[in-house]
């Protein structure tokens, strides 16, 4: 058993973050995550030396990200979704050049500088794209402080198995949070092995290796795309994550991730109180998204209630998996509010009584 | 015309392309000061052997493809952010040499905060800035090093204050800042000052292992197809024009003191 | 004292015909082939056996196509060389002065 803790979520991150071996960090402050800019520049060097810098933008520090991936030094950037924003140039960037790292938004309510207050209006960036070009970012959604801790270590382990990004994607309640958590054994800096396609230092023994995103030639640059696609599709097949609560009897299902999954969890034992049989489905991995398993309930249940805090978004992938058997609803408030279970259990009897 | 009978077998090699500089043929317009930056840069890597332990990183502008020809290892850079790419770079591999060959769009416009804050912050890189005073990749437009009155495609009756502001003397800016350690402008218009160009670009990359802060090396370069001229009648041009406003020598030069506690 | 021999050799191929070490070259050795290469550029040619191995053209080459050839006036002096037997290893001695150094 690990170290067992009381933390706040962004804190469990950074925390985790030195605990697995980071070699650097870039970041710029925005609320509601800058303790963990604040957390790393007070422990992370003096632990293990790792590079911690705050950036003059978080321009800069997504491109710096880039540079240290290149090497391929296991890096991190973090922010919120304004900050997210300024950086999608770069991520396109480096999800072109195929380089490691991590990513993590800590979502807050938008559009434009919007609000400080937790949110999920960034699923759309965050899965769908975001920056320009057809790439993929391979997407973690945590809803405790426990999994913004263990996601940073998978997730770099995904991103070097794939040398592709991750991006963790939570919320401002839950970097706020507080709860147990259960850190892991610190790893060492410095004992993986350098990959080969890393930009160190052209020896002799071999030609020299370029960290580029850049391919002019038209049949070269759909090769490149094909060979993503691929990958994409590898992804897809291996790491697609999900939770289900009490979907086997379950005539209804509420489709939530992150946050809204906890809210959802206490929707389903209301109305199971009542006698409903309601179940949930919470997608851990955002991209890859889980449309095999809401298509599976798909074929027994009445109706999904696509939970979110946002004015819907993730909704329209439930509603690809569902392809039209039955209805599937849509519920989520904006700007902070944080919607009451009951609030939303009544939305789901109403919806309910209409099938 | 008559064949002259060579001699190479009764002499020594005084000058060759350097190994560092791949076997190819450049992309750069005939007569491009590129070329020659690019070729004294790889001799200065070679020179000081360099080679095994030298990352670089090209930018977006005519020198994109600078990873075709310099064979060390590069990095290719989003359009400003060259200095940031070798900022992560350095940071997390502090015991390589790092630098950037920007042009004047990337390195004094759109990545104007980065140029300054990676001074500022005396990374311990070499930044080579060549100031062409146009936009050559794009096809001719204003730069921010373009001259008063300066004809280009966006400033097609000259550029005027007052409509499009001064041009940008970025190096004297960057040489005020306590982070940066050695500032220089030089050009590669004539053998003298290619030499003195030479030059800087090694003390740039020797100095880089002092670890005391950004070296930059500005090189005053032509564009003979954007500026409309030949190759011979553009470096005349730079000579009377880009010279008199932005002069050779240098700006910030490391005392003996500080040479010696390295 | 005697005037320094040199000699340049230019890759054709990759040369562009930019002219700039026409003009560079101190002696007027150099000039624009009337031939083209493969390309189409009219390649640097040496046209006068003047050179004196300056390195003037192949340092404003933008295509680095120029390799530069001196004579070396040491080697063209230098003395008989005698090896030497020695206890602890061959030894090299050069008889008489070197000249010019």
């Amino acid at each position: 058993m690990g170290e067992l803790r009381l933390m706040k979520g962004n804190e469990a991150l950074a925390e985790a973050a030195i605990r697995a071996g980071m070699d650097g960090y870039f970041g710029y402050p925005i609320t509601p995550q800058s303790e963990i800019l604040e957390y790393l520049t007070r422990e992370a060097y003096n632990r293990t030396q790792c590079t911690v810098l705050q950036a003059e933008s978080e321009i800069a520090s997504i491109n710096m990200v880039y540079g240290a991936a290149g090497t391929g030094a296991r890096v991190m950037t973090t922010s919120s979704s304004p900050g997210i924003s300024l950086m999608q140039e770069g991520i396109s960037y480096i999800a072109g050049a195929e380089l490691p790292c991590l990513l993590v938004n800590i979502n807050r309510g938008g559009p434009g500088l919007g609000t400080i207050q937790p949110s999920q209006g960034d699923y759309f960036q965050s899965v769908k794209g975001g920056g320009h070009g057809d790439y993929r970012l391979i997407v973690l959604a945590p809803a405790t402080v426990q999994e913004m801790a263990d996601f940073v270590l998978e997730g770099w382990e995904m991103a070097e198995k794939y040398r592709n990004p991750v991006l963790i994607l939570a919320d401002g309640a839950l970097g706020q949070m507080m709860e147990k958590v259960e850190l892991r054994e610190q790893q060492p800096r410095g004992t993986r092995p350098v990959p080969d396609w890393a930009t160190v230092g052209k020896t002799k023994d071999r030609e020299r290796n370029v960290i580029t995103s850049l391919f002019i030639k038209p049949e070269e640059m759909e090769q490149v795309n094909l060979r993503l696609q691929q990958k994409y599709k590898l992804i897809e097949s291996e790491i697609t994550r999900v939770e289900e609560l009490q979907t086997d009897d379950a005539d209804f299902v509420i489709v939530a991730y992150g946050l809204s999954a906890r809210i959802g969890s206490k929707v389903m034992e209301l109305l199971r109180d009542e006698g409903m049989k309601v179940g949930l489905i919470r997608p851990i991995s955002l991209w890859p998204y889980p449309y095999a398993t809401v298509s599976k309930a798909a074929e027994h249940v009445k109706g999904f209630l696509s939970l979110e805090l946002n004015a819907g978004q993730m909704v329209e992938d439930v509603r690809l998996a569902v392809n039209g058997r039955c209805p599937v609803g849509h519920y989520g408030r904006m700007g902070g509010i944080i919607p009451s279970p009951e609030e939303v259990a009544d939305v789901i009897k109403k919806m309910y009584s209409e099938l | 015309m008559q064949e002259i009978e060579h001699h190479y077998d009764e002499m020594d090699i005084v000058c060759e392309r350097p190994a560092a500089l791949l076997d190819t043929r450049m992309h750069y317009c005939p007569g491009c000061g590129h070329g020659v930056a690019h070729r004294i840069l790889m001799e200065a890597v070679e020179e000081l052997g360099l080679q095994e332990k030298t990352v670089g990183v090209a930018p977006v502008g005519c020198s994109v493809f600078a990873y075709h020809y310099m064979n060390v290892d590069m990095q290719e850079a989003a359009h400003g952010r060259a200095t940031a790419v070798a900022t992560g770079i350095k940071r997390t591999n502090p015991d390589k040499i790092v630098f950037t060959y920007q042009g004047d769009g990337d390195l004094a416009a759109i990545g104007t905060a980065e140029t300054l804050h990676t001074v500022n912050r005396g990374e311990n890189v070499l930044i080579v800035f060549i100031n062409n005073a146009i936009y050559g990749m794009t096809g001719g437009q204003m730069a921010p090093t373009t001259l008063v009155t300066q004809k280009t495609s966006t400033t097609p009756y000259g550029r005027e204050v007052p409509v499009m502001g001064n041009p940008l003397k970025i190096t004297e800016l960057l040489a005020q800042l306590p982070g940066a350690f050695f500032v220089t402008r030089q050009a590669v218009n004539t053998p003298a000052n290619v030499r003195k160009a030479k030059k800087a670009l090694l003390n740039g990359l020797k100095w880089q292992t002092l670890n005391k802060g950004t070296c930059f090396v500005e090189i005053v370069s032509n564009c003979p197809t954007n500026w409309g001229m030949k190759p011979v009648e553009s470096n005349k041009w730079l000579e009377e024009n880009m010279l008199p406003f932005y002069p050779l020598g240098d700006m910030k030069v490391p005392s003996k003191e500080e040479l010696e506690n390295g | 004292m005697a005037k320094i021999r040199g000699d340049i050799s230019i890759d054709v191929e990759k040369c562009k015909g930019c002219e700039l070490c026409v003009v560079a070259c101190p002696q007027d050795a150099v000039a624009l082939s009337s031939e083209i290469n493969k390309q189409g550029y009219h390649y640097a040619v040496l046209i006068e056996d003047v050179c004196t191995g300056c390195t003037s053209c192949s340092l404003v080459c933008p295509d680095a196509v120029i390799t530069v050839y001196r004579e070396d006036r040491k080697s063209k002096k230098k003395t008989p060389v005698a090896e030497v037997r020695n206890v602890t290893g061959d030894i090299k001695i050069q008889v008489g002065a070197e000249e010019g150094n």
